[in-house]
Formats: C-alpha cells, sequence, structure tokens
C-alpha cells in the first residue's frame, strides 16, 4: 500500500486536511503541536487504496526535538508527500518546503487557508510557484473542504522537484521565490490582529484572561447546571425510578442482589446520591452528575483552543511559570487536567525535557482537580458553595506554587525556555467544535462508566465483607487523627483509587461538617490519582520517577491536610 | 554603533533590523526555523511580567521569544 505523508509547520492544518481525507476523527487545536505522534488512516483514491500519516509538524528537518525526529524517520518509509503550506506564511513555510526538495521524494503542495490570504491582502500566483518549483501547487481551505477534491485529483501528478540550490543560499532563495510569486497589497490591520496583539500586552492581557477565565467557568456551571436541572435529572426522576421501583419491589426490597442493583431504599425512596447500587448511583454520577459539566468543560475548552486563546495564555503566565521550572506552554497540559488528569498528562509531551514533564506531570496529577470530581464537590458543598469552593480551588492553588517552586530548586535537569509561534486568531468553525467535543465526550464515557460501576460494586462488596470497617478501624490515626474526618472516610479514599467522583459521592451519607467536606475535597483531589491517571503516569514517567511522584503526594496530602485541619 | 540594543529593552511598537545573535549553533537553528535571523527586519510587539518572553512579529508571523533567548539577539532599531 502507498504511504502518504502530510508534512508541514506545526498549526498549518495537516489534521484538518487528514480528517477531509480520510473521514477520521482526530483532534484539531489552534496551537501548534497537537500531533506528538503521528496519526495514520486510509483513504481510496480510483480503487487503490493509500494510506495517510498526518506528521507532527515541524519548521525544519534538523532534528531538534522529538516530533522533528519523528518526521525525519517517517519521511524515509514514505512514498508520496503532501507538504500543506501556510499561505498566509509562504516565506517561513517554504523553509520547509525547500529542505522536503532535497529529500527527492514525491511531493505535491497544498496551499491552506488561501481564504485568508485575500483579507490579508497577499496574492499569491500558485502556477507560478508550480513552474518555479516543478511540483504541482493546489490552493486549499481545509477547513470548508475546498479545493480537496483537486488535491485528491492532482495527487498521482506528484513529482520530486528538480529545484536545486546551496544550503547557505536558503534563505536567499525563498526570497526570490517569494519576489516572484507573491504580492503583498497595503492591509489595515484587522480588528482580529489587533485583539491578537493587545491579549500579549500585560496590561490588557492579564485583565483580559482574568475576565476570559472568569467567563468561562461562568458558561460552564450555566451549562451544566442547566443540563442536570432541565434535562438529566428529570429523566432518571421520571422515567428511570419507577422503573428501578418496580425492580426493587420483583427483587423483594432486600438481600443482596436488591442491595448490589438497587441498594439501600432511603425511606422507602431511591436516593440517587446515597442509595449505591449499580443501577441507581452507579448510573447516576458518571451520566446525571458529571456528564453534563464534562460536556460543558470540553466545550468551552475546544472554544479556546480552536479561537487560538491558548497560547497567548501560555506566553502571559510564561514568567510565573519559570518559577516553578516549568514553561508557559505547561499551562496547556494542566487546563486540559481540569477536564482529566489523562489527557492532561499525556499532553506534557509538547514540553521538550524530562524535568520539565515530571514537574507538570506531578502538579498536575497532585493540585489539578479533574471535571468529575469537581462536579461532585461542586454538588456536595450545597449552600455554602462560595465559601466553600474558594478554601478548596485556593488551596489547591497555593499548594500547585509552593510545590512547583520546591521541585524547580529540587529536581535536577534542565528546562529550555519558551518559543514558539503564536497563531493567529481564528473563527472556530460550530461542525469542528462539535466534533471534538463529541470525540472527548465519548472517550469520557467509555472510560468512566465502567470505572464508576467496578467501584460502586466494589464499595458493596467491601461492606458487605465488613473490609472498610475493619480498614477504618486500623487508618483511624491517620484519618481522624491528622484530616479530623469520620473514620468511616476511609471508604471514599480507598475508592478513590477507582473514580474520585464515586469517591466524593460516598461522603454524602456520612454528614460532614462544612470544615470535614473542604478538608475531605482536597485530599481526595490531592492523595492519589485514579486508577487510570496512575496508569498513564506510569506509562509517561517510567517506575522510578512513578515513585518520586507517590512520595512526594502522601507527603503533600498529610502535610496539608494536618494543617488546614488545625487552621480552619 | 549607533542603535544596537538587545530585543527585551527594544520598546514595544519598534521596529529593528537583527544585526547580532549570540547563541550557539542550537539556538540560531531553532530561530532560524520561525525566520528570525540576521538581517530581518522585525517589530517587538510586547514583553512579559517577570522575565516572560518578548513577543515579535515580521510579516504575519508573530513569535515568543524566551527572556534569556531575547537578551541575546541584537537589533539597529529603525527610526520611523
Amino acid at each position: 500500500m502507498k504511504k502518504i505523508l502530510l508534512m508541514g509547520n506545526p498549526n498549518t492544518g495537516k489534521s484538518v486536511v487528514f480528517n477531509r481525507l480520510t473521514g477520521a476523527n482526530v483532534i484539531i487545536s489552534n496551537y501548534p503541536g497537537t500531533t506528538v505522534d503521528f496519526t495514520q488512516g486510509k483513504m481510496r483514491i480510483d480503487e487503490e487504496e493509500m494510506m495517510v500519516i498526518d506528521v507532527p509538524g515541524t519548521y525544519s528537518l534538523d532534528a531538534g526535538d522529538k516530533a522533528e525526529e519523528v518526521a525525519v524517520r517517517m519521511l524515509k518509509g514514505g512514498d508520496i508527500v503532501i507538504n500543506v503550506v501556510d499561505a498566509t506564511n509562504l516565506e517561513k513555510s517554504l523553509n520547509l518546503t525547500m529542505q522536503l526538495i532535497k529529500k527527492k521524494k514525491p511531493m505535491i503542495i497544498a496551499l491552506n487557508f488561501w481564504d485568508e490570504t485575500k483579507h490579508k491582502g497577499i496574492t499569491i500566483d500558485f502556477q507560478k510557484l508550480e513552474e518555479m518549483l516543478g511540483v504541482p501547487c493546489v490552493p486549499i481551505c481545509a477547513v470548508t473542504g475546498e479545493g480537496i477534491k483537486k488535491l485528491t485529483e492532482r495527487l498521482k501528478e506528484a513529482k520530486f522537484s528538480k529545484f536545486d540550490y546551496e544550503d547557505k543560499e536558503k534563505w536567499h532563495v525563498i526570497g526570490d521565490i517569494i519576489g516572484q510569486v507573491q504580492e503583498l497589497s497595503h492591509h489595515d490591520h484587522t480588528f482580529m490582529e489587533r485583539l491578537g496583539d493587545i491579549s500579549t500586552i500585560p496590561v490588557f492581557g492579564i485583565p483580559l484572561a482574568l475576565v476570559i477565565l472568569f467567563f468561562t467557568f461562568k458558561i460552564i456551571r450555566f451549562i451544566g447546571e442547566g443540563l442536570i436541572g432541565y434535562v438529566f435529572e428529570p429523566v432518571f426522576e421520571k422515567l428511570w425510578t419507577p422503573l428501578l421501583l418496580k425492580l426493587s419491589a420483583i427483587l423483594g426490597s432486600d438481600g443482596i442482589i436488591h442491595d448490589i442493583l438497587i441498594g439501600k431504599l432511603i425511606e422507602g425512596k431511591i436516593d440517587y446520591g446515597q442509595s449505591f447500587g449499580l443501577l441507581t448511583t452507579g448510573l447516576f454520577v458518571p451520566i446525571g452528575a458529571v456528564l453534563p459539566y464534562v460536556f460543558a468543560f470540553y466545550v468551552m475548552l475546544s472554544v479556546l483552543e480552536d479561537c487560538g486563546y491558548l497560547p497567548r495564555l501560555a506566553v502571559l503566565v510564561d514568567g510565573l511559570m519559570h518559577r516553578l521550572g516549568i514553561h508557559g506552554l505547561a499551562i496547556i497540559p494542566m487546563m486540559l487536567g481540569l477536564g482529566c488528569n489523562v489527557p492532561g498528562i499525556l499532553s506534557t509531551r509538547i514540553l521538550a525535557t524530562r524535568r520539565e514533564r515530571f514537574i507538570a506531570v506531578t502538579l498536575l496529577s497532585i493540585a489539578v482537580p479533574c471535571a468529575a470530581l469537581q462536579a461532585m464537590v461542586v454538588g456536595l458543598m450545597g449552600k455554602h458553595m462560595v465559601y466553600g469552593l474558594g478554601v478548596v480551588y485556593g488551596t489547591l492553588f497555593v499548594v500547585w506554587l509552593v510545590l512547583g517552586i520546591l521541585m524547580a530548586h529540587l529536581v535536577s535537569g534542565t528546562s529550555p525556555e519558551i518559543f514558539m509561534e503564536i497563531p493567529p486568531y481564528r473563527r472556530p468553525y460550530l461542525t469542528h467544535l462539535l466534533k471534538k467535543t463529541w470525540i472527548r465526550t465519548k472517550w469520557f464515557i467509555k472510560e468512566a462508566i465502567p470505572f464508576v460501576l467496578l467501584g460502586v460494586f466494589i464499595v458493596n462488596i467491601l461492606y458487605t465483607l465488613g473490609i472498610i470497617q475493619f480498614v477504618g478501624k486500623y487508618t483511624a490515626p491517620v484519618i481522624s487523627g491528622i484530616f479530623g474526618l469520620p473514620k468511616e472516610a476511609i471508604g471514599a479514599l480507598l475508592v478513590g483509587f477507582l473514580r474520585k467522583d464515586v469517591a466524593v459521592g460516598m461522603l454524602a451519607p456520612l454528614a460532614l461538617n462544612l470544615k470535614q467536606l473542604i478538608i475531605a475535597s482536597i485530599v481526595l483531589t490531592m492523595y492519589f490519582p485514579c486508577i487510570a491517571t496512575f496508569s498513564t503516569l506510569v506509562k509517561e514517567l517510567g517506575f522510578v520517577d512513578m515513585l518520586k511522584a507517590s512520595a512526594i503526594m502522601i507527603a503533600a496530602v498529610l502535610i496539608v491536610g494536618g494543617m488546614l485541619n488545625l487552621i480552619l | 554603533m549607533n542603535g544596537l540594543i538587545s530585543l527585551v529593552n527594544m520598546r514595544s511598537g519598534q521596529n529593528g533590523k537583527i544585526v547580532q545573535i549570540d547563541g550557539g549553533a542550537g539556538m540560531n537553528c531553532r530561530l532560524d526555523a520561525l525566520g528570525l535571523r540576521v538581517g530581518k527586519t522585525i517589530k517587538k510587539v510586547s514583553r512579559q511580567l517577570m522575565r516572560g518572553p518578548v513577543i515579535v512579529s515580521h510579516g504575519n508571523t508573530r513569535a515568543a521569544v524566551g527572556f534569556g533567548m531575547a537578551q541575546k539577539i541584537w537589533v539597529e532599531i529603525e527610526q520611523p
């Protein structure tokens, strides 16, 4: 099977082209480095099946970082190269094109963002470019799909360029080509361009960042609460509860099977928070309480990603992040981690050194609560929401800062400086937003529901066998002595290994006071990652670093939990 | 030479031509990949707090250059 390689600078829309060619679903974002590993898919042209590979974006083939290494290696095995070029940034893009030409592979150039060139006063004579380089050049607009058909039609015309030049003359040659094919007419800066620059000037940028983050969380809560109040709760209560009550009656309202499936009836009724059966709490927690917030979070994250705000946020916080031994780009894994720690940890691959990755992963798994946990904590705080959440988030932020500063001093290795391209603001496309949100939400459903059910099942077994009560007796010195929590809370901590949301749910029947709720929420966030996060952590860091991270976690939670118990 | 100044000390909004880069081959290579090289005219867009990066623009490209790197890039200011 022929291998087609999609190559180009970071953030030139290779993944969008890939989706167009293969019909696959790949996550696309408006910041460089979304594709750290390659993705492959299949396409069919004239009855011939071909493999399409979305190669990580690179500015050059000098193998200066991991993405470039991957790209150089993949290039050897490829049959045809589709060089995706940013038409609004021809000069920079041609740098890679020139290097690709030297590799003597059949090539075709796709000039992406063709529609944007008009707004920016750029005119490119693509036929002339085709003549000069001797490879087909096709203008496309990947997000709308314009030109993709032409690209596939001309794919068979791909050939290797006879264009030759001396390496040290590279920029000179590029300048010469640009001079002949591109014309710039004066254009006034658009509103988006001005806004793009203003949001990196601290005086405007920092207040703007605070406003954007504030409204992001407002909107997440609005969507989440709306979905719960108007859709999920009514569905559960009006449709699901009557069915369960019938089932409960059939099972005789008692017995082991009843307890596992339905759980305990509270005053003859099903209480989705406290009954703790597989079909009651086990389904309600992931679907009724957590999913709406996860969905809302991913909608907003996708908007921030696609419009290109995140790199600007990264630049603004870079100075602060350097004190923690990581650079500004590490804000992206942190933001992803607020949804789910697993993709957060995976995305630390955009950081270059081991030291940075260790610090980022450790901070993420200790001090960044996932959406599932946050959704349950919000539910639990009830009328003390503002104060309770304020203390929880405030404490976690301080922990994040202090731990980061400590690690920056103690962890050996280097942290390079930030150096990255800042993409222009782009209007997010609704279909892409929905697709991306759907991919992520589907992933959550697939990952979360089995673990929640398993968690609820194990809780029932552990209670029935008396194991939780038994462990509770021996861990009481820590749980009650240090954290000031009732010894029954050990059940929640044990289940926290499996799912944090179920664990928070288990706190509900314990009738904790506000102080205990706050401490329990913080301890649950910090003490140990859930099993999915944990296995990702081991995979990404290795066994030894996992042990180090775990030691930091345990020490941190004992100190912070204990201190809160004394202060609050 | 008149007006030779590092990228850090350039004022926001000023234009200038890169005349010297005091970095090793690695740094030069990274800068070159984004089109930042000796002879290039750039504009400083902004500078971040706490020794954060400097934002420069050239053509339609905007890049964030870390503080330490920016200290090693020398620019000749273009008088408007």
